[in-house]
């Protein structure tokens, strides 16, 4: 983790005590356990009673895009929960959606968009989701911008060789609605199953040019080089999160939903480059 | 007799589960929907282009394989038989390095004519070639081997030229086994994914074969379009088995 400033510190105590806050009775094996209380910070007196940290196996599904970002906060959650098996599915939010509704065993969801969690609310599949993060679109180019692109306009150029995500998947439908909104007629090459195969189109040298988030051209480093889109054109990303219904590990997927909104996770989203949620 | 029928069960399980799902009522209306007949149309172009590869460049190579001594034979035989075995999302990323636009020839294509094969229904083909061509080259080295030669000797004391000898008596000799490993050849080619969707890219109309659509409908919940498609794709492979019944199950 970076240096603690003060605020961090304190973030990072609730975080903690939100988790010792719940007595985990039940690993993944389903056998319950009485937990001795074990406090495992002091820095900020708890308005709750303590209890154990969080244990059993943790399956979180989430958003390509979230990759970075969830796996850096891994470490830190697994520092203070040594007994919690975090496991990450990623991948574009819609092919996990099917996922969940062919029953695959996930505790949490973590969906780029709305209308893909709405499949899960609609089929009574997740609890209340909870908004945890906004991010914004950019255009992702090879390192020098050769091709010189500035703007969305630019990808119309017949020059131009532009890859997008396919249908379902977040990132392309909110790059199709700003694009018609705008009367921008792009003709991709490929529509590809995530913003990190999109992605990899383009850091390979295959496209010219795709549209992801800010977070994932800043994940790439300096194999891309990002060209801004400006805030009038974006549109209103919010990632919502939930806890699976199907869930057999409960307190830990409601403490990551928690750690996600306002904890350690919300910490690494920020690290970054997502928003926050309000 | 017990693990026999374990056997049967992992592999004739699934096929029932699939057949259970189909939606037989609306079976046609999900086929003949755009994207699942642009799907069909492109598929069986491409792997009827792929076959055209493997049999203009696979079937000399066969016979070279099959007639010609020379030092490092066993060894190219190994690697034309690789994709074979290799996995195909392996095959996809070795294509990119080699015909993708920096690829080692791609990129001298691209400087050259301006030709892609990536993105392109070219790129498509090749990657199905690629991963089933080896199918000819075996079954066609394999036929010519085991010939029987005498025709051909007779020709030649005829005074038949050698591209005559090929066209009018060897060829015609191993037409039943050729026939086999075209069909194969054909079959694999139609089922590839892993290289299409890796070298090739996915956009309907271009890329967007069959298997590829398949994935994607399953993905995002189109569950309907998803199994019509791989109905069509079990009946075709039926098919071609209940076609290759004898030569290729049956004793040789």
């Amino acid at each position: 983790m970076a240096r603690l400033t003060s605020n961090r510190r304190t973030a990072l105590a609730t975080a903690l005590a939100a988790f010792s806050v719940i007595v985990v009775a039940c690993g993944s094996s389903g056998s319950r356990q009485g937990m001795a209380s074990n406090v495992t910070s002091t820095t900020a007196p708890s308005a709750t009673s303590a209890g154990a940290t969080v244990t059993g196996g943790l399956d979180v599904f989430a958003a390509a895009s979230l990759t970075g970002a969830f796996s850096s906060a891994k470490t830190g959650l697994m520092r203070a929960n040594p007994e919690l098996d975090l496991t990450y599915n990623f991948a574009g939010s819609n092919a996990l959606v099917t996922q969940i509704q062919q029953g695959a065993p996930a505790d949490v969801f973590a969906s780029a968009d709305q209308t893909n969690m709405n499949k899960l609310v609609t089929a009574g599949l997740v609890e209340t989701p909870v908004t945890f993060a906004r991010n914004k679109l950019e255009i992702a180019v090879a390192p020098g911008n050769p091709k010189h692109i500035s703007s969305l306009a630019d990808l119309a150029h017949p020059g131009v060789s532009v890859v997008l995500e396919a249908e379902g998947v977040p990132a392309g439908d909110y790059t199709r609605s700003v694009l018609s909104s705008h009367h921008i007629t792009v003709s991709p090459m490929s529509l590809e199953t995530d913003v990190k195969a999109a992605l990899a189109k383009v850091t390979s040298g295959e496209a010219d040019a795709t549209v992801v988030y800010v977070t994932d051209v800043r994940a790439a480093g300096r194999s891309v080089a990002g060209v801004s889109i400006p805030d009038s054109l974006q549109p209103d990303i919010g990632y919502p999160i939930a806890v699976v219904k199907a869930t057999r590990n409960h307190r830990a997927a409601q403490a990551f939903v928690d750690s996600a909104v306002s904890g350690e996770v919300q910490e690494a989203l920020e690290a970054a480059g997502f928003l926050p949620p309000h | 007799m017990v693990l026999a029928a374990g056997a049967v069960v992992i592999i004739v399980l699934p096929l029932i589960g699939l057949l259970a799902r189909v939606s037989w009522s609306t079976l046609w209306s999900e086929l003949s929907a755009h994207d699942a007949y642009v799907a069909l149309r492109l598929s069986l172009e491409t792997s009827l282009g792929a076959l055209a590869i493997a049999l203009v460049v696979g079937l000399p190579l066969a016979w070279v394989l099959a007639r010609r001594r020379f030092p490092g034979r066993s060894v190219l035989r190994g690697l034309v038989t690789l994709p074979m075995v290799l996995p195909p999302v392996v095959g996809g990323i070795a294509l990119l390095y080699a015909f993708g636009r920096r690829g080692v020839a791609g990129q001298l294509i691209y400087h050259l004519t301006g030709w892609r094969f990536v993105f392109n229904t070219s790129g498509a083909m090749l990657a199905e070639a690629f991963v089933s061509m080896p199918f000819l080259i075996v079954t066609a080295e394999a036929a010519f081997r085991s010939m029987d030669r005498r025709g051909e000797e007779a020709a030649a004391t005829l005074g038949a030229g050698p591209a005559y000898r090929f066209r009018r008596v060897t060829l015609p000799a191993v037409a039943p086994a050729l026939a086999a490993g075209a069909a194969l050849t054909w079959a694999r080619a139609l089922g590839e994914f892993g290289a299409t969707i890796t070298f090739a890219g996915n956009l309907p109309g271009a890329t967007q074969t069959t298997p590829l659509l398949i994935y994607l409908d399953i993905e995002s919940g189109h569950e309907a379009t998803a199994l019509a498609l791989s109905l069509v794709l079990l009946v075709v492979s039926l098919a071609v088995l209940v076609g290759l019944r004898d030569r290729w199950l049956g004793s040789p």
